[in-house]
């Protein structure tokens, strides 16, 4: 094989649908594969936590009926990574529930069904630390301990190319991957049929987020990879936009603090060295990348936790000696929260938009709130009763705060719904942190099955 | 010569979560020569981030002027983790608005 040619119609698959033309216009392209990523931690801790996904099952049963029916139609394999969202083990058995009902709904002939799993189980984890096998933090996080494991709800790792390059061997058409690294789930097909890992961890990382490496802006298009022994070439199959130097340069550095290098279970992607060509109007030609190789393999690990039930409410405040006098009308709500339950057992949060919702403590212009603010307030407690009390009482009492010169005494502000309601639970990122490894499969139970008729 | 605002001199201003615990922003350019006239005016530095945003200097991670992107790049720690409670972005996606009227001389 010269080449293999991947396209990627979806940088998170299901977060909003891919767009049909480009796509279609990709598989007229004649590609080797059909891949996407979709997962990410990017939607918070609750998905993970509570297990469950942040988008709606028609999406994402539309982007995987779209990229099923055109891998089986010319013949090619299809791979999805970080299913649903978290990647957990109750998300890979929704694709994989999905990929049956798409088969048998389009009576598609039969085809090798591989999928893994990617949770960790906490004894696991358990014993690493008590054997001395530290779990260590990422992103300037302490190492676990075992209090930390113990307020964690779900963990899944992030695989590497090993557990997609292990069902593609035992020839697996369609793989749904547990949680794993973008860039993996391109390079896994790369690497299978023999093209350099330097190339090949390059193309998967290129691909990922779909049309976010091509210009003008413009998500949820297809993109089309292409890796031979020397050069990855990606262009743009929507017909307005282009791979651009710039445009493909510039998404090295997207979401990461270091637009260099990209850390993979086994080593790490080097791109500084890449050069970059316009090799013809909608395509770039990149050369140069390296993989270094780790000495011992760590693979990430993410965990989330619960911190407790959540009630939500939402006032407006339009007079001005109110709004510059907003917070002791919060410090006044907070009191008669504290009268009731104490100091602790509970979190209570305000938001003030038009004044500092957005950047909070960042916002430099916090001095300078609108005329009119809305605050949101949430009250998160163990029990969903003591919950809803604490979001009411810090909700109410906003009403009745007593501030001295305040003209209007009927109220101190406005309620566009007198109650409050009841929101997700409130979960935390208790994880983000490595563990050794001895076999990359380590944490990942791969399974093959059949689909179709 | 007039100062202008970045916003007028970038292509793109943004930022967005880098993992959980960091928000990362981009500042790119069309071209080598906005880029280098930002670079050699030194309004964007660790320091004068750290300023804008009036976090200590420790909050930031990292600060990087990226060549091949015509980029400047800084990520800064978040105080808790993404999508905690009370937490109001949760992908860090609208933090950037106070870069846009950086003046540039």
């Amino acid at each position: 094989m010269q080449s293999l040619k991947i396209i990627c119609p979806n940088g998170h698959l299901g977060f909003a649908p891919l767009r049909t033309a480009s796509f279609q216009l990709g598989v007229a392209a004649g590609p080797h594969y059909i891949a996407a990523d979709s997962g990410s931690d990017d939607v918070g801790p609750v998905p993970l936590g509570a297990d469950v996904s942040t988008s709606p099952e028609s999406w994402q049963r539309h982007d995987l009926e779209q990229m099923l029916l055109a891998a089986r139609k010319i013949g090619v394999p299809m791979i999805i990574g970080s299913s649903g969202d978290t990647g957990s083990n109750s998300r890979v058995d929704l694709y994989v529930r999905i990929i049956r009902d798409l088969a048998a709904k389009h009576s598609l002939k039969k085809f090798r069904l591989g999928y893994f799993y990617s949770e960790v189980d906490p004894q696991y984890l358990r014993a690493k630390i008590r054997a001395g096998d530290k779990v260590l933090g990422l992103d300037g996080r302490p190492e676990l301990a075992e209090s930390e494991l113990d307020a964690t709800q779900r963990i899944v790792a992030m695989a590497g190319v090993h557990p997609f390059i292990a069902l593609l061997r035992q020839g697996a058409d369609v793989i749904i991957g547990g949680r794993s690294s973008d860039a993996a789930v391109f390079a896994a097909p790369a690497i299978h049929h023999g093209f350099p890992e330097d190339l090949s961890y390059y193309l998967g990382k290129v691909l990922e987020c779909a049309s976010f490496c091509a210009e003008p802006y413009g998500g949820k298009e297809t993109v089309l990879g292409e890796i031979s022994t020397h050069d990855v070439k990606v262009t743009a199959m929507h017909p307005p936009q282009r791979c651009t130097v710039a445009s493909v340069a510039g998404h090295a550095m997207y979401e990461r603090s270091n637009p260099y290098q990209e850390f993979v279970a086994g080593g790490m992607l080097d791109m500084t060295h890449c050069r970059y060509e316009q090799f013809d109007e909608r395509t770039t030609r990149i050369t140069g990348p390296r993989f270094v190789p780790a000495d011992v393999t760590r693979v990430k690990l993410e965990g989330s936790g619960k911190v407790g039930e959540r009630y939500v409410g939402l006032c407006g405040i339009r007079d001005p000696y109110t709004i510059a006098n907003v917070d002791r009308v919060i410090e006044w709500a907070r009191n008669q929260v504290r009268e009731r339950f104490g100091s602790a057992g509970y979190e209570l949060h305000y938001t003030v938009y038009g004044r500092d919702g957005v950047m909070g403590e960042l916002e430099p212009l916090r001095d300078r709130p609108g005329h009119e603010l809305c605050v949101l307030v949430q009250g998160v407690a163990p029990s969903s009763e003591m919950a809803e009390e604490v979001a009411m009482i810090g909700l109410r009492q906003m009403f009745y705060a007593r501030l001295p010169d305040v003209k209007g005494t009927a109220g101190s502000v406005a309620f566009p719904l007198d109650e409050v309601l009841r929101a997700s639970p409130a979960y935390r990122w208790t994880l983000n942190h490595t563990v050794a490894v001895n076999d990359p499969m380590e944490l990942f139970r791969t399974h093959l099955t059949e689909a179709g008729v | 010569m007039t100062s202008r605002k970045l916003s007028e001199l970038a292509k793109t201003i943004r930022s967005k979560n880098a993992g959980v615990d960091k928000i990362t922003f981009d500042i790119i350019f069309r071209d080598r020569g906005n880029y280098d006239l930002v670079r050699r005016a030194r309004v964007l530095t660790r320091e004068s981030v750290a300023r804008l945003y009036r976090i200590p200097d420790e909050r930031i991670s990292d600060f990087v002027e990226y060549d091949p992107g015509c980029a400047i790049k800084f990520t800064i720690y978040r105080l808790r983790p993404s999508g905690s409670a009370g937490d109001a972005d949760i992908f860090g996606a609208q933090q950037y608005a106070p870069l846009l009227e950086v003046e540039v001389p």
